[in-house]
Order: C-alpha cells, then sequence, then structure tokens
C-alpha cells in the first residue's frame, strides 16, 4: 500500500511528469495527445475491476457493473480513437515506419 | 503473487510515461499508442489475480460480472470508436473521457457504500466513513467523487452539443449565481459524508447534485470554447482517477491519472491561449457576453473569380499556400485539395499548408482531417513558421477558414476578435477564398479581408469548387 508521505511524493512527481511531457508538444499533435492522455487515464477500468471484484452487496455490485462498463469504454474506446488518429501521421517520405 | 502484481503496475505506469512521450512527437507518436495499449491489457489481465478479488466471497459472481462488464463497455466503444468519422473526433473523445470520470466516480460510490456498511454493522470499530476509510482515503474519495461525477455529466453534455442532439447555449438568468449556490450545497453534503455512518440519503443527495452541477456548468458554454472544456474534463478526469488510486492503494492508477491530470491541465491552458481565451474566461463569461460589437462595417465589394480563372493563376504561381478551415472538412473537401496539391507540385508549384492553432474543433484537429486525406505532416506549417512566408506567396487559398484569417483581428480594436493571432493571408499576391455565401464567420465578425484589393471570392460549395479547381488545372495540359 502507498501512504501519507509516500503517497504525496508520487502525486508530485507525477503532476511534474505530465508538465514536462506535455510542454514540448507541437500544435499538430494536440488532438491526438488529449486523446492519447484520455485513454491513459482508461486505467480506471482496474481500479473498477478492484471495486466490483471486492463488492458484497447486490447494490455494491450493481454500481461496480457500471464502474466496469464505463472504465472499460474508456480504456477501449479512448485506444481506438487514438490509434486511428494517429495511424494517418505519414511523413512524405516513402516506407517510412510511421 | 502480490509482487507480480506490483511489480506488473509498476511497469505499466512506466509505459504510459514513455508512450505519452512518444505520443508527443509525430514520428513515434504511433508507437506510443500501441506500447500504452499493451500496457493496459497486462494490467487489466493482472487485476483478476488480484487476492482481493479472488479471496472475495463472491468471487465467482464477482469475476463474471466483470468479464461481462468489460464485455459489454469494451464492445460498444469499440464499435462506436471504429465507425466514427474524423470530423465527429472531439465529441467521441468527450463521451470517452465521461465514461471514464463516471468509472472514476462509481468506484468510489462502492468505497462510501463499504464503508458505510461498517460502520452501520459494528458501531465500536467504526461510527463514520472518515472512521471506516481512514480520514486521507475518505478525503481523496469523496473528491474524486465530486470531480469525476462533474467530468461524467458535464462531457455528456459537450458530446451532446457538439453532436447536434443539445442545441445552443443557454444561460438562465443568474445561471453563475445558481452554479455558485449548487456548487457550495454540494461540497456542503460533501462534508457531511465525511461524518455520517450507516445513512445512504446524503450519498445519493451527493451524487444527484454533482451530476447537476456537471451539467450547469457545461451548459452555458459556447461550442467554439467546447474543446477547452474537453479538454479541461479530461484533466478532472484524470485527477479523479489519480484520486481513487490512492483511495485502492493502486500505485498505477495513482500515476496514470496524475500524469493526465497535470498533461490535461497545461494543455487546457495552451488552447485557451491559442483560442485568445483565458481559461476563466470560458467557465464564467459563456457565450457572446464579450461580442456586443460586431467591429467597424467594412468597404468596399467582393470580386468574385471563376474557378478556371483561378486555376490558372495557381498553376503559374510560385508557391501556393492552402488555408484550410472546418468548413472544408464539413463539406468533405481535403481529398479534393490533397488532388489539386498533387497537379499543382507535377507543375512546380510549392504548395503549404498552413493551419491556425484552433483550425478545426479543437487545436490539431485539422492536421488530423489533413492527414486523414493524406496530406502528409512535413507539408503543413503552424502558424509561427508560415506567417512570414505570405509576402513571397503567390496566392494563398482560404477554403472553409474565415475568423482566423480575419485582419480585423490585428487593426480593428472594437473587434471581438482583436487580439486574437490570425495567420496574414492578405500579406500575399493573391487571395482566394472558397466560400458557401457571403455570410459572415462563425463569430459573426465581418471579414474585412473578403473586401480586399487582392482577394478575389470562388463562391460554392467547398467540394465542388475543388474539384473545378482541379478541371481548370487539368486541362492546362
Amino acid at each position: 500500500m502507498i501512504e501519507g508521505l509516500a503517497a504525496l511524493y508520487i502525486f508530485m512527481l507525477a503532476g511534474f511528469t505530465g508538465y514536462e511531457i506535455i510542454s514540448r508538444v507541437p500544435v499538430i499533435l494536440h488532438t491526438p495527445l488529449m486523446s492519447g492522455s484520455n485513454f491513459v487515464h482508461g486505467i480506471v477500468l482496474v481500479g473498477a475491476m478492484i471495486a466490483l471484484g471486492i463488492a458484497e452487496t447486490s447494490i455494491e455490485q450493481f454500481i461496480g457493473f457500471i464502474a466496469v462498463l464505463l472504465g472499460a469504454g474508456n480504456a477501449v474506446g479512448g485506444y481506438v480513437v487514438t490509434e486511428r488518429m494517429l495511424e494517418m501521421f505519414k511523413s512524405s517520405d516513402k516506407g517510412s515506419e510511421g | 503473487m502480490e509482487t507480480i502484481i506490483q511489480a506488473s503496475y509498476f511497469i505499466v505506469a512506466v509505459i504510459f510515461i514513455v508512450g505519452l512521450k512518444q505520443m508527443s512527437s509525430p514520428v513515434t507518436a504511433r508507437r506510443g499508442i500501441l506500447w500504452a495499449g499493451t500496457a493496459m491489457v497486462i494490467a487489466t489481465l493482472v487485476t483478476f489475480l488480484d487476492p482481493q478479488i479472488i479471496d472475495s466471497d463472491q468471487a465467482a459472481t464477482n469475476v463474471g460480472l466483470i468479464i461481462l462488464a468489460i464485455a459489454i463497455g469494451g464492445g460498444y466503444a469499440w464499435w462506436s470508436g471504429k465507425r466514427v468519422a474524423m470530423t465527429d473526433m472531439p465529441q467521441m473523445i468527450a463521451m470517452y473521457n465521461g465514461m471514464g470520470g463516471g468509472a472514476a466516480a462509481t468506484i468510489a460510490a462502492v468505497e462510501m457504500l463499504k464503508a458505510s456498511r461498517e460502520a452501520a454493522l459494528d458501531p465500536t470499530e467504526a461510527t463514520t466513513i472518515a472512521d471506516a476509510l481512514n480520514p486521507d482515503v475518505a478525503v481523496l474519495a469523496i473528491l474524486g467523487a465530486i470531480i469525476g461525477t462533474i467530468s461524467f455529466s458535464g462531457s455528456i453534455i459537450a458530446w451532446a452539443k457538439l453532436d447536434g442532439r443539445l442545441n445552443r447555449s443557454k444561460l438562465l438568468p443568474g445561471q453563475h449565481f445558481i452554479n455558485a449556490i449548487l456548487a457550495i450545497v454540494t461540497v456542503g453534503f460533501a462534508i457531511s459524508i465525511y461524518f455520517t455512518g450507516g445513512d445512504l440519503t446524503p450519498i445519493i443527495v451527493f451524487f444527484s447534485l454533482a451530476l447537476v452541477l456537471g451539467i450547469f456548468i457545461t451548459i452555458p458554454v459556447g461550442g467554439a470554447d467546447m474543446p477547452v472544456i474537453i479538454s479541461l474534463f479530461n484533466a478532472l478526469t484524470g485527477l479523479a482517477v489519480g484520486f481513487e488510486g490512492y483511495v485502492l492503494g493502486n500505485a498505477a492508477m495513482i500515476i496514470a491519472g496524475i500524469v493526465v491530470g497535470s498533461a490535461g491541465s497545461l494543455l487546457t491552458h495552451l488552447m485557451a491561449v491559442a483560442m485568445n481565451r483565458s481559461v476563466a474566461n470560458v467557465f464564467f463569461a459563456g457565450v457572446g457576453t464579450d461580442s456586443g460589437a460586431t467591429g467597424e462595417g467594412t468597404q468596399g465589394e467582393m470580386k468574385e473569380i471563376q474557378a478556371q480563372d483561378a486555376g490558372i493563376l495557381m498553376a503559374f504561381a510560385n508557391q501556393v499556400v492552402i488555408i484550410p478551415g472546418y468548413g472544408m472538412a464539413v463539406a468533405q473537401a481535403q481529398h479534393k485539395i490533397w488532388e489539386l496539391t498533387q497537379l499543382l507540385n507535377d507543375k512546380g508549384v510549392s504548395v503549404k499548408f498552413a493551419i491556425h492553432p484552433v483550425a478545426g474543433r479543437m487545436p490539431g484537429h485539422m492536421n488530423v482531417l489533413l492527414a486523414e486525406a493524406g496530406v502528409p505532416y512535413d507539408m503543413i506549417y503552424d502558424m509561427e513558421d508560415i506567417n512570414a512566408n505570405f509576402k513571397t506567396t503567390t496566392v494563398a487559398l482560404v477554403i472553409g477558414a474565415n475568423d482566423v484569417v480575419n485582419p480585423s483581428a490585428k487593426t480593428d480594436t472594437n473587434s471581438p476578435l482583436y487580439g486574437m493571432p490570425i495567420l496574414d493571408a492578405i500579406d500575399s499576391d493573391n487571395v482566394i477564398v472558397i466560400k458557401r455565401g457571403r455570410g459572415a464567420g462563425f463569430s459573426g465578425v465581418e471579414n474585412p479581408l473578403f473586401f480586399a484589393d487582392n482577394t478575389k471570392m470562388l463562391f460554392g460549395d467547398g467540394q465542388k469548387a475543388a474539384n473545378e479547381l482541379i478541371q481548370a488545372v487539368k486541362e492546362l495540359g
């Protein structure tokens, strides 16, 4: 488990990491990158699975089910649209690996 | 087992960061999403081995439900994501983002219900949700719940508006006052949850209020500001996911969530700056409140040109700069424009594409639309890189764009567009504007460029006009 101060450090470092990643991005990639980061927070699916996995009453199971449903939608949908957008970025040089 | 799971989450977090980094360069972007996708699959599979799930009293039922929910949610998202048109991408991102926010909020709901039940069962152990969860966990669970719920209902509204299912922005009298009251009451219930025990009423009221708050915040936002709001909700969902990650003690969720939260906040700021708006402005001004004046009237007349003549002008040009706008995408003219570009290239004309930061529905959207038509990204130039080139440009071809080439943004202090950076198309020798009719642009502001001496108007549907230009150039042999 991650607790207290250790978590605070993780929050801080992750915050700077996100800032650094974005700060040198060309405008051309803003939409795909927003879509890509949208996909990355699809990791919420994992939390939703745990929430449903530890549910004990039927109301908890129901809400947990909704959580997994939505989380899976976020992860899969985010991946599909990002991949479709980035697939199209080609250079005019032939045979670039993209 | 626990070690394997934690190690996997650690690797997943690393791959996410590397993947996002790769997505920030056009050369490696594709690889970035493939890596991140693989990491997501690993994270999902590993979670099935989680002892909390396996040792649960209802393990069999719950695992079955998990698989069913993934199949339905993932299946629907796969199906809808594969068939959505590139022009509709922004609203789909909003929708998937809303789902993530909803997931974070529902995770919090499950945790609250469990804690509430514990408090009700055994008051000697814990009397409130805060006791049952530990105070720090309870605070972050509740915060994540508010943020996630607002992001959920707000994103759904954003999707509905961009998809044309919910028309126009409505601003109730005193909307900001109502929103403020609503926000305060919601926070009040959030605090009361912290101190309640077995009672479910405050939890239900709290989630309902947060849902309504998300709707009310988003309803007044105008269409042009939508990308900023979507990006903001994206950042908020990230934050909510990070907070719920702490609640569940899941490092991968914390890291991925917070990275997206901060990256998304910066992206939101960059978008707002590109559109000459501040984030606060987008939120609190609503649409149109600052556009009382439409700028001074324009003098002169529009001069028409036929496709034939326009084609000749371009075929014998040294350099042509094409300035596409959302109108081009609506007319589905991008493929024709690319065909025209190739023809001109064959004749030795240098062709460049100039993209304003807010062309399309959000920054970078136009690049995606051009990429879809097959235009290589090294022919596409950002505003800062191309603006100096207009002075040596023979023909600037404006198709479906308007406000982004409006010179009154530079010259007329009364114009609502004043201060917005524009593409200096007016500096080129000739400007050809392909336009459906004589009306004003999205902002309702007259465009003096259309009346300038070096501007000629080619009236008609974008695709039809592009077709005629292709014919004209071809006929020259």
